[in-house]
């Protein structure tokens, strides 16, 4: 039974079908808030409500010619997507959807989950620089530098504002900090400020507007995607729709109480707040215009980071003050 | 670590081929270079051969954006040398449409400017008011891009009630719009932090490098066709001269918004105070020799035709300086010490129309870069040599 389960977590839910259907949803609702805030229609064709029209895109690219530039480093630019893929979808495992158990720690459970999840989640970062540097392309490697130019801005407001609610929790285990707060639902009011942080530097981490420096296609083309074609950036579009899914489910637990009431209720609530955190990052997307390379940085650290820090102090004051 | 990137002559900031050979330092500009000519159609050459009626419908497809513009300094020209007097009803109607295009070029470039700062919904929402304005088009002259209402003596379509009603209705909406518009530009702070400091060029710089139209203008030189030296209809309306001192992109943004609100007032001036009368007189089909240098205030700046006759049915020489071509000196001098991202948004602010600006070309060797003269004959032999020689191509490999 155990190893039925087991088998199900993996490729069931949360695992890999649950995360490639989900994540084409998400980039349908993505899509359709985006369209529907710029007064336009949106995927309507494939599909009922072109529902189907990520997982179109997603076998058109599978389908299409696979082109590894000849000056590249060919072994890591293929190899490149796989990976990124692998650690998303890992650090989906950990987030505490079900087969956990609060009082007994296991794999997929077990303290100090939020930082692999962190860990994990920050990965495709180095990956995508890897990449727009393995295939020498000049573009690429531009967009390969502001990649890793942006993570040394969004980087640390974010670590500082998804560790506050874990300190006011007492816990460094995601299912332990989201029951928690289950139990105090008026202490999530506590994290707000540290919640519109998250919210901003996941939207940085995704690279989506007004973050969309590494790939911006009016200054530098694909940037760091600019050689990669086929199935490999099949590969990379599915990868960055499960980091929105797994970041957004990430924020859900640690901002929004997580996802109470085991298997069914629990995919409710898992759905309805991923969905609510993806809807703040369209509407992020909607209404900003591409910012520069030296603006993200100077807006982390003048903005975010002191507002992380102003964010953890709050916590912690409120810490002594309950006890 | 130093580099050169090139931009064009096929890059998605652009939407039509030069190159731009940008020498980087990091994410900054160092020096630049720009080269034309990938767009050349000999269109000069090709109004030597077409009678004065034929090069309307040449000198109009000069442009996509700006058609009226080129047909219109071409036929002001004309006329100059015909010695005619086009009614004034026809002249009305035909800078009617000239302030309608204004209006929806300038849109159109929001739109633009917006997409390449990676503002998305600001390009949605002004290219889909840039609806009302192109059926505003459609229904006076029957197309959307290539108007064909100009002749020579006038115009060949008249407006009628219903279609006076509505254009001072689509112009009540897009005045809102425009107003709306200029708000966001002023105030988003994203947009307007991408923009503001950007392609710097001051007032001295402007004048000397002989900038034109908006760019001129966002520097703070009051130049403007229509005020310095109105023509036809322009000394009867009443409207001001946009500028602004910022000298930046975001001061062209706001020259811009600011125009599309005056083009509004001078709209509903010309219909509300259409005069009756014919719309065309007729013209003769020969031209007296003589020179005229026709001026006119294209969306973009001041487009100049040299049109010289020589008695006969058609035009001995017809010399285009399009806006564009006036403003790629101060186009270097503003990319200059920008930053890459910068790149696009600098170049869209003066509304380059490449194709507009293409008068000449050189053939250099890509590897050697040496010069050489071709003639027809040995360019279609070349082509052909090149497709008979050239490898059949690969198809895609199905995976499955």
């Amino acid at each position: 039974m155990a190893d039925l389960r087991t088998v199900l977590y993996l490729l069931v839910y949360p695992g890999l079908v649950f995360l490639f259907v989900y994540s084409t949803f998400c980039e349908w609702f993505d899509r359709k808030v985006y369209a529907r805030l710029q007064n336009r229609m949106g995927p309507t064709h494939t599909g009922r409500f072109g529902l189907l029209q990520p997982i179109a895109d997603f076998l058109k690219l599978m389908a299409k010619e696979d082109v590894v530039p000849e000056a590249a480093d060919k072994r890591l630019f293929s190899v490149l997507p796989v990976i990124g893929l692998a650690v998303v979808s890992t650090a989906g495992l950990l987030l505490p959807v079900w087969n956990f158990d609060l009082g007994l720690p296991g794999w997929t459970s077990f303290s100090g989950d939020i930082i692999v999840v962190l860990y994990l989640l920050s990965l495709p970062t180095l990956i995508l620089f890897l990449a727009a540097w393995s295939s020498t392309n000049l573009f690429a490697t531009i967009g390969g530098s502001r990649v890793l130019t942006m993570l040394f801005g969004y980087e640390v407001p974010l670590f500082l504002s998804v560790l506050s609610p874990a300190i006011l929790a007492d816990s460094w285990r995601l299912a332990e900090i989201a029951a928690f707060y289950q139990a105090r639902p008026l202490l999530l009011l506590a994290n707000l400020l540290g919640f519109l942080i998250a919210v901003v530097a996941v939207q940085a981490k995704l690279e989506r507007t007004p973050f969309d420096i590494p790939h911006a296609e009016t200054e530098i083309v694909g940037g760091t995607f600019t050689e990669y074609s086929g199935k490999k950036l099949a590969l990379f579009r599915l990868t960055f729709d499960i980091e929105m899914v797994v970041a957004s489910g990430l924020l859900a637990t640690v901002f929004l109480g997580g996802f109470p009431g085991g298997a069914v209720i629990g995919f409710v609530h898992f759905v309805v707040k991923t969905l609510f955190v993806i809807f703040l990052l369209s509407l992020l997307r909607a209404l900003t215009s591409r910012i520069r390379i030296d603006q993200v940085v100077s807006f982390s650290w003048k903005y975010l980071a002191p507002l992380a820090v102003l964010q953890l102090l709050a916590t912690i004051l409120l810490k002594g003050l309950l006890k | 670590m130093s580099f050169e990137i090139p931009i064009g002559p096929q890059h998605p900031a652009l939407k039509e081929p030069i190159s731009l050979r940008m020498t980087v330092d990091g994410e900054v500009i160092t020096g630049v270079d720009i080269r034309l000519g990938y767009n050349h159609r000999g269109v000069e050459k090709v109004a030597e051969e077409k009678n004065w009626t034929q090069n309307i419908y040449l000198t109009e497809r000069i442009c996509g954006i700006c058609s009226h513009s080129h047909a219109t300094c071409y036929v002001q020209g004309v006329e100059k040398l015909m010695e005619l007097a086009p009614p004034k009803r026809g002249l009305y109607i035909r800078y009617l449409v000239s302030e309608l295009e204004r209006v929806h070029s300038h849109l159109l470039w929001l739109g633009v400017a917006g997409h390449e700062a990676g503002f998305d919904s600001f390009f949605m929402y002004t290219w889909r008011d840039r609806e009302i304005v192109m059926d505003l088009l459609e229904m006076i002259s029957g197309n959307r891009v290539h108007y064909a209402i100009n002749t020579i003596g006038g115009v060949r379509r008249d407006l009628d009630e219903g279609q006076k009603a509505r254009i001072l209705e689509g112009v009540a909406t897009l005045r809102k719009r425009s107003e709306y518009y200029f708000h966001i530009g002023a105030n988003e702070p994203s947009f307007v932090g991408r923009i503001a400091g950007v392609g710097m060029l001051s007032k001295e710089q402007a004048v000397s490098l002989c900038a034109v139209g908006p760019v001129a203008r966002a520097s703070g030189v009051a130049r403007d066709v229509r005020k310095e030296d109105p023509y036809a209809v322009y000394d009867e309306l009443d409207f001001e001269l946009c500028t602004a001192d910022t000298c930046d992109v975001l001061g062209r943004v706001v020259v811009r918004v600011k125009e599309l609100l005056e083009s509004y007032k001078m709209i509903e001036q010309m219909v509300k105070g259409l005069p009756d009368g014919d719309i065309a007189c007729k013209a003769p089909r020969k031209a007296k020799p003589g020179e005229v240098v026709s001026r006119y205030e294209a969306p973009r700046g001041e487009n100049i035709h040299y049109i010289k006759a020589n008695g006969t049915d058609k035009p001995e020489r017809l010399k285009v300086r399009a806006p564009t071509l006036g403003n790629y000196p101060a186009t270097v001098e503003m990319l200059r010490n920008g930053f890459i991202a910068d790149i696009p948004l600098i170049f869209a602010a003066i509304d380059p129309c490449i194709c507009c600006a293409e008068r000449t070309v050189t053939l250099v060797g890509a590897r050697n870069g040496e010069e050489r003269l071709v003639t027809l004959g040995d360019l279609r032999r070349l082509a052909i040599e090149r497709h008979q020689s050239a490898p059949p191509k690969r198809n895609a490999v199905w995976p499955i």
